[in-house]
């Protein structure tokens, strides 16, 4: 499998020079080459998790190694799919690096063997993995608009219209793609959640226990909730929207890494080293 | 061998009121392309004339002849001597005018470089050459090549990508900021030449709605009656703030008409949608301060200036590039046209042929143990047919009167797909 993992990285890390090259010779081949070479990675990285799946009938999400692959393999799935709909070309300078850098850093940590045990097969935990993973590769999305939008906004805005200008699409585009994104982000970590409390009663027989990552979970929730807020009442959107698109990320940067590795909880088993 | 030659005068050689003269109307130039070709010594003739360049094109056997036949028919046709537009004539033969012709579809030679409209021209010079059947086998495949090179410059370099105009660059950026201009609504203050043109172009980007202001509000309802618009009072022009997206604004006011703070409280108002200000006067209507809010763009004239003066060095960058595709083409027009002779012609019929015999022969040889001794006799009978089979085409191709020639070799090319 560890040959599998690295033509992943390799064609993912491909894929983002196609969509760097796109973006500064403009040629319609390119994106198009990056965009198969990241659907090549995503198959290959497929391969990996089923195999997971199937040789430890659980879902693979049992230490840091695993649950990073599968944030990854889902950020790519998410971004294909975003680019089949959306067809912002552009973001894969964003999405291709992504995704390659946290399959670097899988293949980094090491693979630990862990216990098997019964508490991967409950289906509340599959629908909480997977949802979180899901709405937090929305927000990783969102991030990287966030980016494109400040970016193409500034050139507009000190009237110097040059490299990112003519390479990046409209502010309209940017600012509604972001949008979507945060609402399916924020719709599928709220439905993760609830998955997560009915799994936290059926385990620990409580819905919620100020565990440390539940606490910040929920920091995250009401940061998005209040982002979605502004927008449906006051019409928070442009700069503001993106900026708080990317302060929103390193809110659930810190929700994934930072509270495994400075504070504890009842996360710490599968997502620590 | 006949030969291609061009001679013509352009914005460069000729000032305006020369090229006044010689111009040629849409309707002229069928009567006139006629005209050139009554001539025995011009073959082919194809007459392009725009408001920058009046060109004739011409396939002949007597280059000189040809030349001064242009220049007296030119001289005639406007009633102007020779001696007054000579010196602005160049006049080109071969691959120079070859290139020339390309280049001027590309609209590398233009006086404002990139622009589309001369390849457009150039189709309808051809269209007209074809229907009066003043075009044959060398213009015919030149034509359609420079169509081709044109196109292919086009797509592959970014000569006609970026706006070199105001009103344009306001539109590029417009597209930038809102995505599609459909839908959106425009106001326009004041009036003015360069204001009304940017309305033009949004409303062929068709824009939804364009509402006027005016200080006389009749004026307003002048403007408005020719965009189809709707006319408001100036004292409302701030409430229609609310409901516009993009404003165009050219009034002769010396104060600021719009300012930061109105502003402000618009986009609160309009839950921050973006507003665009393109504001054209001198001096400026719309306070600059408020490209500083968020969701609010500003730019004056300076601005859209500075835009174009970039836009116009990127387009002189691919001029480069696209002299490049230009001087491939060349190359590749010469090798067809070398190739349109007698001998060329039988020596590449010949060689298929006897490649065709050849596969043939060993087809059969495989197919049917024959021994070596009676392969021999098969190739020995195959090149007897070929010799026999190019007799008849080898004389005719050579005898052939001069006037019909080419079109007998480019049929013969096409039928035995030599060109391929």
């Amino acid at each position: 499998m560890e040959i599998v993992i690295i033509l992943t990285i390799l064609l993912y890390m491909l894929s983002a020079a196609g969509y760097f090259a796109f973006l500064f010779f403009q040629k319609d081949y390119l994106h198009r080459a990056g965009y198969f070479l990241i659907l090549a990675g995503f198959v290959c990285h497929s391969v990996t998790i089923v195999y997971n799946f199937v040789t430890s009938g659980q879902i693979p999400v049992r230490n840091l190694h695993e649950t990073l692959s599968i944030a990854g393999w889902i950020a790519a799935g998410f971004f294909l799919i975003f680019q089949y709909k959306f067809r912002l070309r552009i973001l894969g300078i964003y999405a291709a690096p992504l995704v390659a850098l946290i399959m670097l850093a899988v293949s980094q940590v090491p693979n630990q063997p862990v216990q098997a045990q019964s508490i991967f097969k409950s289906f509340w935990l599959f629908s909480h993995v997977i949802a979180i993973f899901i709405g937090e590769a929305a927000f990783a999305l969102a991030c990287g608009i966030g980016l494109l939008y400040l970016l193409q906004e500034n050139a507009i805005k000190t009237k110097n219209p040059g490299f990112f200008f003519r390479r990046l699409p409209s502010l309209e585009l940017l600012d509604n793609t972001g949008y979507i994104c945060i609402v399916v982000g924020f719709t599928m970590v709220t439905f993760g959640l609830i998955t997560g409390f009915v799994y936290a009663k059926s385990v620990w027989g409580k819905f919620w226990s100020w565990d440390p990552k539940e606490v910040w979970s929920g920091i995250t929730w009401l940061f998005y909730a209040a982002l979605l807020h502004e927008r449906l009442t006051v019409g928070w959107r442009g700069r503001r929207a993106a900026i708080m698109a990317i302060v929103g990320f390193g809110v659930v940067l810190f929700t994934f890494f930072g509270v495994n590795f400075l504070l504890k909880g009842h996360h710490e088993a599968f997502t620590t080293f | 061998m006949s030969a291609i030659v061009l001679l013509g005068l352009n914005h460069k050689t000729a000032p305006v009121d020369l090229r006044e003269c010689i111009a040629f109307s849409q309707d002229e130039t069928a009567g006139a392309v006629v005209g050139l070709n009554r001539d025995p010594v011009i073959n082919e003739v194809l007459l392009l004339s725009t408001c920058n360049r009046v060109e004739v094109l011409m396939v002949t056997d007597h280059m000189d002849k040809a030349v001064e036949s242009a220049k007296r028919f030119i001289s005639g046709y406007n009633k102007i001597p020779v001696s007054q537009f000579e010196d602005a004539l160049y006049i080109y033969q071969g691959d120079d005018a070859v290139r020339h012709v390309f280049r001027v579809a590309a609209s590398l030679d233009s006086m404002v470089i990139g622009e589309p409209q001369i390849l457009g021209q150039i189709k309808e010079a051809y269209r007209t050459a074809t229907q009066k059947k003043t075009s044959g086998v060398i213009l015919n495949r030149l034509l359609h090549r420079t169509f081709f090179v044109a196109k292919r410059i086009r797509t592959e370099t970014g000569i006609g990508d970026r706006a070199v105009s105001i009103s344009y660059a306001a539109i590029e950026l417009g597209r930038k900021i809102f995505g599609e201009l459909e839908r959106k609504k425009v106001l326009l203050i004041g009036a003015g030449e360069m204001a009304e043109l940017a309305v033009e172009h949004l409303i062929r980007n068709r824009v939804s709605e364009i509402l006027v202001a005016n200080r006389t509000f009749e004026r307003g309802l002048e403007l408005a009656k020719q965009f189809n618009g709707q006319a408001v009072r100036f004292e409302e022009l701030i409430d229609c703030l609310e409901i516009v997206d993009i404003i165009i604004s050219s009034t002769g006011s010396p104060d600021f008409i719009v300012t930061r703070d109105q502003v402000k409280e618009v986009i609160r108002r309009r839950r921050n949608r973006p507003l665009f200000f393109i504001d054209i006067a001198v001096p400026r209507d719309i306070d600059p301060a408020i490209n500083r809010l968020s969701n609010a763009y500003v730019y004056d004239i300076d601005d859209l200036k500075g835009v174009i003066e970039e836009n116009i060095e990127d387009r002189h960058r691919e001029a480069v590039k696209a002299d490049r595709i230009v001087d491939e083409a060349v190359i590749h027009f010469r090798q067809w046209y070398e190739s349109l002779d007698v001998v060329p012609t039988i020596v590449a019929i010949r060689k298929k042929l006897e490649a065709l015999a050849e596969a043939e022969v060993k087809k059969t040889v495989q197919s049917s143990k024959i021994s070596n001794e009676h392969t021999e006799a098969l190739r020995r009978m195959a090149q007897a047919l070929i010799n026999k089979i190019l007799h008849d085409p080898t004389h005719a191709l050579k005898s052939e009167g001069h006037g019909d020639k080419f079109t007998l070799l480019d049929i013969t090319r096409k039928l035995f797909n030599l060109d391929e």
